[in-house]
Order: structure tokens, then sequence, then C-alpha cells
């Protein structure tokens, strides 16, 4: 499938074909690069901006830049570490993420990229947002406090399930998400529990009701291995185990 | 009130329902209500088919728009920092108190609204309002105390003084582009007397880089979008000038319009495209209705349509889209998307607009001033145009000089000319700074002054702010972090939250609580953010705090709190609730800082 091109990861050779993006290379070869808005299903998006790599002593998005030849991508300095840190902390502050009080705690995206970065406090003023919490619907609920405005239920519902519930309103901070309904709230839209834009949201902001703590905490998927041997919550591989439990 | 309904069904039939078309939909509503009801978003989800969330999306994304109805004078005080400089809020004040009024807040009887708005592009002639999108310039208590009597009587606008809504061109100092002038139609005829590559040839060697500041070339850009290959092609001009500081789009579109859409017209003959789109900003409303005069002109003399100068084939008309209140709309790719209707948040790139552009074809966008190059090129030579400037920056810049100086405009330079000489010439005195390519530009002490405006030196796109030694460069620094923070489009981590982190850090150094630790930090997020944002916003939003700190670290040290820790709220308003809850508001129901102040300084002896 190679071409033999290949450009370096960390100084491993990653090799690549005409239009991969880094991240698409890198996520083929088993390399991981931290990332949360990024779904290998989905088009790139490069919001979050935590899968950026320095090439050249320059920062890129790993999930938006295209790969080229031989060309050598920084994944793992301290610099670059750090700066995901930093930015990581930016989404805990401008949110309400309270992880232990939060039932996706163990198997959240935000939460294990911020441990495999070593975040070891959110640092930054918080925002303490007033958010809401929209518990309407039968099945579904979502908590607007835990929201990290990856767009990827926007992207899903529009893109695969063809409804269209969410989108994204307002501008710089007050950027939000909404829910396409006459009432605005869960109840009335068309999401069901089995659509993928309730699957794809990588922390605790859409949830599934009825079973919050069916998988106890311990035995959760970044429990007892970190996100970069387990991947995303929406991988496929991940989504088969929750269907097997 | 005319019958919404109708409006809209009418609006839709004259222009269509693409959803392209939204945006200006949602301006002609706004304009005609004062706001856009929910049931023009019902009509337009409707026809349209775009559902109603997606179209508050737009409303809540463009300032100008609003859900809520706003009184029936709508104002907007240009609050850029020049028109601080020159006592703009003391003025808003004023009027709100003559008018009885809150910022922000329509008048219970819906007669007025006051609010402020970002740099409205009338700096040299500031302070400056917009009122139901026309301009008030050099604005002061004798026309604040008119207006607000106007307002009360309820004179419709089109009976307000005319000499109110005047506003002068102001050019100080003009050159070759300003000066040697085009007969209409000249660049065309040059244009098909050859064909389109000896055009673009000229342009080639003429070495023309695109004026908005990034300097890219422009033939390379047109050639690269002529030779992809689709269905369509288009030309776009940027006329979304919302630097803060830069007003000489505004003079051109005033003074030189035919020039410029000779420019847009040569660019459509060289890359083939058969529709061009001028994106004015919503500030310029103003001069909308002289730019589609201009247009019908043109159409009339066979200038633009079908069969241009009677050249077979040859079809290209311009429309002209309005923004909306949003500075990230001059960044290309943006712009692109609000042409679109959409919200304008900037694409990823690669695929780049000469590729992948409007409606996904392939696209050239430039700016005003670089159009108008292009068409004077092809008329006079490249050698006219090389004439002037440097190797790497031929021709010349117009500079839209504002701030503490004595004669604001205007002013034409060949490129190279140094600050120094700009200064002196602008006649400002005892300078401490000039801010040039604006906010997201370049903080100059005069130690720097013999540096070049020029790509390869200081670039831009052509704002200069002069600012003499009685300024708290500070206050510059806290109306720039607002406006970014106001500004960001709110899609990339970086630029959403640390440039909220970042007002908030100046704010804090402002009101004389930040300490040591806060202006480190103030870098570090200043540095997350110009390495790690999508685009350029992002990217520059930090510009005027890192600059200051390196140059002017004077302005922050002589206001740091003198201890080693500072809460980053204010203790007092924090229990401003509790006081409200328990009803009390003695002495003792507040933190009085001084004695807190001391007893610290106690512990640390």
């Amino acid at each position: 499938m190679s071409n033999g091109k290949t450009f370096k990861l960390d100084g491993k050779n990653i090799a690549f074909q005409d239009g991969d993006t880094v991240m698409d290379a890198a996520l083929r070869a088993g390399e991981y690069i931290p990332h949360l808005c990024h779904n290998p299903e989905f088009t790139p998006h490069g919001s979050c901006r935590v899968c950026i790599v320095g090439v050249n002593g320059r920062h890129f998005s790993a999930c938006t830049l295209p790969a080229t030849d031989n060309m050598e991508v920084d994944n793992s300095s301290e610099t670059i570490m750090d700066q995901r840190r930093n930015l990581l902390q930016m989404l805990f502050v401008e949110g309400n993420h309270v992880c232990p009080g939060c039932e996706k705690s163990g198997a959240c995206q935000l939460q294990a990229v911020a441990y495999y970065t070593r975040m070891l406090s959110p640092h930054y003023t918080h925002f303490f947002p007033k958010r809401t919490v929209d518990a309407s619907h039968r099945d579904i609920a979502i908590d607007f406090n835990r929201c990290i405005l990856c767009e990827l239920c926007v992207r899903a519902s529009r893109d695969v399930d063809n409804k269209n519930v969410f989108s994204i309103t307002g501008r710089g901070l007050k950027s939000h998400l909404v829910i396409n309904s006459a009432s605005g709230r869960l109840y009335d839209s068309e999401l069901s529990a089995t659509d993928k834009a309730v699957s794809v949201c990588p922390v605790g902001a859409i949830l599934p009701k009825h079973i919050g703590y069916d998988q106890p905490i311990g035995e959760r998927l970044y429990d007892n291995k970190p996100i970069s041997i387990v991947g995303d919550v929406a991988s496929e591989a991940n989504r088969e185990n929750k269907d097997q439990n | 009130m005319k019958n919404i309904e109708s409006f809209i069904t009418e609006q839709l039939s004259d222009t269509g329902n693409k959803p392209d078309r939204l945006l200006q939909h949602l301006w002609a509503i706004q304009h005609r209500y004062s706001y856009i009801p929910d049931k023009a978003v019902e009509l337009l989800t409707s026809s349209m088919h775009i559902p109603a969330m997606q179209i508050f999306g737009v409303i809540d994304f463009y300032a100008f728009l609003h859900r809520e109805a706003r009184g029936d004078f709508d104002i907007l005080f240009s609050d850029s920092i020049t028109d601080r400089m020159l006592g703009n809020l003391t003025l808003l004040n004023s009027l709100c108190k003559k008018l009885d009024i809150e910022p922000g807040k329509p008048r219970t009887d819906g007669r007025v609204t006051v609010d402020v708005t970002s740099c409205t592009g009338i700096c040299d002639q500031g302070p400056a309002l917009l009122i139901n999108g026309k301009v008030i310039p050099r604005l002061d208590e004798d026309r604040i105390a008119k207006i607000a009597e106007l307002i009360e009587v309820g004179t419709p606008l089109s009976d307000w003084p005319q000499p109110f809504f005047t506003v002068e061109d102001n050019i100080q100092r003009s050159g070759i582009l300003l000066n040697d002038s085009i007969i209409n139609g000249s660049a065309i005829e040059s244009l098909l007397k050859n064909d389109s590559d000896a055009a673009l040839m000229m342009i080639e060697k003429s070495c023309l880089r695109g004026r908005g500041g990034a300097g890219f070339n422009t033939s390379m850009k047109w050639r690269f979008c002529r030779d992809t290959k689709a269905e369509e092609h288009y030309v776009v001009c940027n006329a979304d000038e919302g630097e803060p500081g830069t007003f000489k789009d505004r003079v051109l579109l005033n003074s030189y319009a035919d020039n410029l859409f000779e420019g847009m017209t040569l660019c459509a003959g060289i890359i083939g495209a058969k529709k061009g789109y001028l994106y004015l900003r919503g500030e310029y409303f103003y001069l909308l209705e002289a730019l589609q005069q201009t247009l019908q002109r043109r159409r009339d003399s066979n200038l633009l349509g079908n069969d241009i100068a009677g050249r077979q084939g040859f079809d290209f008309d311009i429309e002209i889209h309005l923004g909306a209140g949003a500075y990230i709309c001059g960044e290309e790719s943006a712009l692109i998307e609000s042409l679109e209707g959409k919200r304008g948040i900037p694409r990823k790139r690669p695929p780049f607009p000469v590729t992948n552009g409007f409606r996904n074809q392939p696209t050239v966008v430039n700016n005003v001033e670089t159009f108008i190059a292009a068409a004077k090129i092809v008329v006079f030579g490249a050698d006219w145009f090389r004439s002037v400037g440097t190797d790497d920056s031929t021709g010349t810049k117009l500079l839209s000089i504002s701030g503490d100086c004595a004669r604001p405009g205007i002013y034409e330079y060949p490129f190279g000319v140094s600050v120094r000489q700009v200064v002196e010439d602008c006649g400002a005195e005892d300078v401490q700074a000039v801010q040039v390519a604006g906010a997201a530009g370049t903080t100059l002490p005069p130690q720097e002054f013999d540096r070049k405006i020029a790509f390869e030196d200081v670039s831009t796109g052509g704002s200069f702010m002069v600012f003499d030694q009685q300024r708290d460069l500070l206050d510059m620094v806290q109306n720039f972090s607002h406006f970014f923070y106001h500004e960001s489009c709110g899609f990339c981590t970086p630029c959403r939250v640390g440039g909220a982190l970042m007002k908030n850090l100046v704010d804090k150094a402002i009101h004389g609580h930040a300490t040591r630790g806060d202006l480190m930090e103030m870098e570090n997020i200043g540095l997350v953010m110009q390495q790690n944002s999508h685009c350029g916003l992002g990217v520059t939003a930090p510009k005027p705090v890192l600059d200051t700190l390196e140059k002017f670290p004077e302005i922050y040290s002589k206001r740091l709190a003198n201890r080693g820790f500072e809460p980053a709220f204010d203790l007092d308003a924090a229990l401003e609730e509790s006081r409200q809850i328990t009803g009390r508001d003695d002495l003792e129901a507040h933190i009085q800082y001084e004695p807190l102040l001391n007893s610290a300084k106690q512990d640390e002896s």
C-alpha cells in the first residue's frame, strides 16, 4: 500500500500515501498523536489544536497537515508536550470539568489525553461559565458544561445520521453547541440513542441514559492502559468492546 | 411595519433563495426591521431549506445582526483606540445621559439604542459613530447635543443636516497610484489588444505583491487560479477593511471605484472568471449606493456584462456582498465562507482559495489597493510601477495615519520609506510609539524609527497609529486585547480561550492588580496563541502584549501590585451577592483593600 514515500515521526519512518495527513499515516502505522476533535471517520477539523506537531520549528495540527516526503515531525519533545498541556488546560478552565463527579470519568478522552500529557492541574483561572444540562430526552442527556466544541456531534449528525440535530452558534468565547429543534431542547429533536452523533462524543457532554455506571470505575476504558494504547472513545475497536460488555 | 411575509417573499424573488444569499437576506431584514424577528427565520428556514438553528448561528456570529429589536435610531460609537484618544467614551456617556439610556439597551419607547463597535475606519476624522448604517464623523459635544435633539423630535435620518454625514477623503500625500489616472476601459483595452498572457506578464514584471499586508505575489496567485481546471473561476475583492486604524479602502472605494472594478475585470479576463464579488464591510454600508451606481454606469458603457468592450465571449459582472461586523472576515477563507452566507470561520489550508475557493472553485481574493495597482500597471507598464519602491517591495503603499499627529489622513509613499520620515511628515511630535499594521501589527519605539515600510521589514496593510509621550500605552494594549477577544471567531482553542485569558490579565494589569507572575503568564499565553492558532487572527492577537512586554516593560512594571500573589478575581466584588442577600452595604460588609495590603507587607517583613 505504500508508494515508497515516508516521513519521520520522532525519528521513526512512517509510510504514507498521497493525500494522507500526518495524522492519517501515523494512526495507520499505530503511532499515537494526541487529539480530541479528530476522528478518522470524519473530515479533519483542526480546531482543538491538541494534535500540534513541530516541523522545522513551526507548529501544525497533524490532522490537517499533508504528509510530505522526508519531512521530520516532532511529536513528543518537551516543547510540543508543553504546548499541548497548555491547550488542554485552556479547555479545562473554559468549561466546567469536574472529573470526580462525572459519569464519563475513566472513559473520557479529555481526561485521558490530559493524563497522557501529564497535566497536573488546570493552572489557568477558571471561567466557571453558567451552562445548562438538558435531560429532557428519554434516552440521552446533554451536559453543556463538558462540551469542548469539537463539533464531532455536529458533523456526525449532519454527515452520517442525516439529521442535522446540532449546530454551533455565537462567536468567540460565546460559541456554544445548540440543538436544532422547535423548543431548542433534546426531547423534540430527531436524536436517537443509536445515532452516530451520540457515540462520537469524546467527553461526557452527550451521554446515553440508564447505563451510567454499568461499567464500574476501575474497569473503564482508560483506567488501566493509557490512551496511546487504547485509542479513541469512539474508535471501532472500543465501540465493539463496549457492545460485548 | 410592512408585512414581513411579503417583504421576505419579495427579497427572495428579487435575489433568489440559494444558501449563498442567507447573509444578504439577513442584512436586508435587519436593516428594514432593526432586528431579525423569529418569524423571519421561520420563513427563511422553509424557503431556503436551512435549519433554523443554523440561521441563528449566522445571526449570532455577526455583530451587526440582532435577534432582539434595536432602537429606531441604532447608534454605534466607533471604539478604536484612536476614537478613545479623541474622547469617544465621554461623548457616548454624554449622549446616553441626554437620552436617558443605558449603553446596549434600547430605550423603553424603542426610539434609540446606543452601543459601541470595533473600528469603523474613520480614525482620521474621529470620533465617529454609525447611525442606521450612516457615518457621522468629527463628533463633539455640540454635535452630540444636536443628535440628541433630532432623536427626541424623531426627525427621520434623511432630514438630518447633510454636513453631519460628510466624510472627507483626506489625502495628504499622493504618489503614482493616486496621481496617475487612467481612462475608464483602458486597462481592459490593453488586455484585449494583446492576449491575457501578455497582461499577466506585465503584472509579473511589475513584481506586484498583495497590498493586504501578507504580500503574496499577485501574478503568481492569478496564474495558479487560471491554471486550475474548473467549471467556474471567481474574482473576489476583499474590501473588509477591519484592521483598527486602516481607512485607505474607504477612500479608494469612494474616489477610485472605477479603477477597482477595472482591476477586477482585468483579473477576470486573465483567469477566465464570469463572476466577481466585492465583499464590502458592513461599516461601509454608506458607500454601497454610489458603488452600485458605478457598477451600473460600467454596465451601460459595456465595461461589465456580456461581450465586454465588444469582445465576444468576454462576460463578467460584479456583485456587492455586505459583511455584517466581523473582523475575521478579512481573512480570505473566512471571507469566502461569509460570501457563501455562512459563519465566517477560516477554512483549513491547504487547499487554498486559488484552487478551492468560493463554491469550492478556484478564486482570486485580492485587496482593493492591489486591483487598482494591477489596472494601472497594464496601462502604464511594469517599469512605471517599478520606478519606485524597493527590489522586494515595488511600487507604493497607502498609509492610513491617525492618532497623535497634526495631519492625520491618507499618505502614499514609495515602499522603503522610513518610519521616521512618515512620523515627521504627518506632524507628530514627542512620539512615544507608533503602531504599524493595526492591532495585529508591530509596536515601534523611537529607537526603531529607521526601519522601513516594506514587505522585507515592517509589513503593513496600511494602518499607522501614533502615540505621544502623554499616552499610557497600556490603554492601547487593553483596547486591542478586548478587540481580539470580541473578534475571535471561537473556532480554535488557543485564540478562543487564550484570547479571553489574555484580556482578563491585561485588565488585571490596568487595575494595578497584576504581579510579575501574571506578566510571565501573559507571555506564556501569548506564545501558545502565536504558535498554535488556526489562522492569522490568533497568531497575531497576542502581538501588542508581547511587543510591549519586550519594548515597553515599564508600562507594566509601574502598575504591578507590590506582592508575590494576587487573587485572580476581585475579592470585594465577589461579596456583592452576599451583600445583596443580607441587605448590607456598610463598611464591614466590604473587604478593605488597604489594611489587607498593610498586613501582607508586615507578613513579608
